[in-house]
């Protein structure tokens, strides 16, 4: 690895000034888990690296049934999961949280370093999609808002303007007769990158059988996470049936836009849009009916 | 050396101080700086585990932590696990079931399984084989590692 120097601020603006004055040669590491491997490979060269994880507001994990989760951008997954409030008002953030890599990497790995590594294949940015995560985002102008399938421009580009940083994600408390989901697929069971992944999530009236809305996300399939509007909003106000979930698994496999490369097809990538966009609204619904 | 920083922690119980890069991995720095050879390269980008220590009560691959990010931390690494009465529960039930044979992927297999047996003695076979996911074993086969595990559980109760 080539030299780099390694600072600890301990508040925000101490950080965003760093990172300013850096430019794109100093970059925020959370976990590590992919900065430290992209530096070692000369993927990535910096000068400076600077910690998360001292800062109060980047370790923030706070859950009210008003407010919704706070997530602190270097809160790592083991603490997501392993808080049992948390865990139980949004099983699907923990379908993320509890498959990105192993238990090594989910004891340093963050949902907030996910976001910013960008990567098309990143597992948490669809759940936090269509979950209505917000990013909060502070820099040398201030602070900005910007929701999460807005966040990401291009594999490993997103928003972040020179010495912004993103401190957190905010994310709705779960609406009453709500649910969600996310799977991949891999070849492996376990320690492995998405060749396909689909987040879903719905809210249901309260007899549990119609549609109120939906949100529909997919991983690996495109340049960025795509967020599949049409593909959602072709469920709202109707039944919940088979034949409206195969529609929208449809609709998704037109919004993505996969390639083929080592790890699939766009054939293989497209039908396995429509499998899981199918298998994760059904989990959704079954989770919004209290199973 | 300018930019070389000093970094003071706990290494298994012990005040520990030592001067590194800001580059060199915790990995590099047991191993190179401090000569506790115990933790093992592998891949050297977060995959097989066999780097793996506890830090402040969590396994992480050591390989994906930097040396000065331990200041003020606590780190335990194979080395810290036998006593001086013995080996640990776990080290035994690796003997006793033939759970190695090259040896180098061990120390990973159990410092990683310290972490799990700590908190969950009783962990079955699907948990130790999923909690064991992000350690590879190119020798054994697993099955053995997974029957160490659920022995030393029993023992560790």
């Amino acid at each position: 690895m080539e030299w780099i120097d390694f600072a600890t601020p301990k508040t925000i603006s101490e950080a965003v000034e760093l990172l300013a004055s850096k430019g794109d040669r100093a970059r925020l590491m959370a976990g590590g888990t992919d900065l430290i491997v992209q530096l070692r490979g000369g993927r990535r060269s910096l000068d400076l690296v600077v910690d998360a994880k001292q800062i109060p507001e980047l370790n923030a994990l706070s859950y009210s049934a008003q407010n919704g989760l706070v997530l602190g951008a270097a809160v790592p997954c083991y603490k997501l999961y392993g808080d049992s409030a948390i865990a139980a008002a949004y099983p699907g953030l923990m379908d993320c949280a509890t498959l990105i890599g192993g238990i090594q990497i989910q004891g340093r790995a963050t949902v907030g370093g996910n976001i910013c590594n960008s990567a098309p294949s990143g597992d948490s940015i669809p759940a936090v999609i269509v979950l209505g995560g917000v990013c909060h985002i502070a820099g040398p102008k201030g602070t900005r808002e910007v929701a999460t399938e807005d966040f990401c421009t291009g594999p490993g580009r997103n928003v972040l303007e020179a010495g912004e940083i993103l401190v957190s994600v905010n994310i709705p408390a779960p609406q009453a007769h709500s649910g969600a989901s996310y799977l991949r697929f891999i070849p492996r069971n376990e320690m492995d990158i998405a060749v396909a992944g689909v987040g879903s999530s719905v809210v249901l009236d309260a007899s549990g059988q119609n549609f109120v809305s939906a949100r529909i996300s997919l991983a690996s399939v495109a340049p960025i996470p795509v967020f599949a509007k049409d593909a959602a909003d072709s469920l709202a106000g109707k039944p919940v049936s088979e034949a409206v979930i195969q529609e929208a698994s449809e609709k998704a496999i037109e919004a993505a836009t996969p390639i083929s490369d080592m790890r699939g097809t766009i054939r293989q990538r497209n039908h396995l849009v429509g499998v899981l966009a199918r298998r994760t609204l059904n989990n959704a619904v079954q989770r919004a009916r209290g199973g | 050396m300018p930019g070389v920083v000093h970094v003071q922690t706990t290494i298994n119980g012990e005040d520990t101080n030592f001067l590194c890069e800001p580059r060199q991995s915790l990995l590099e720095v047991l191993r190179d700086v401090l000569g506790m050879t115990g933790t093992k390269e592998g891949c050297n980008d977060g995959n097989c585990g066999a780097c793996t220590v506890i830090f402040d009560g969590r396994i992480v691959d050591s390989c994906l932590v930097l040396g000065v990010e331990v200041q003020g931390r606590e780190v335990t690494t194979i080395e810290g696990l036998a006593t001086a009465d013995g080996l640990h529960p776990i080290q035994t039930a690796f003997l006793e079931n033939a759970a190695l044979q090259c040896g180098i992927c061990t120390p990973g297999f159990i410092v990683a399984s310290k972490g799990l047996l700590d908190e969950e003695p009783d962990a079955d076979e699907g948990r130790v084989r999923h909690w064991l996911a992000g350690n590879l074993c190119r020798c054994t086969g697993y099955d053995k590692i997974v029957r160490a595990v659920l022995d030393a559980g029993q023992k560790m109760k």
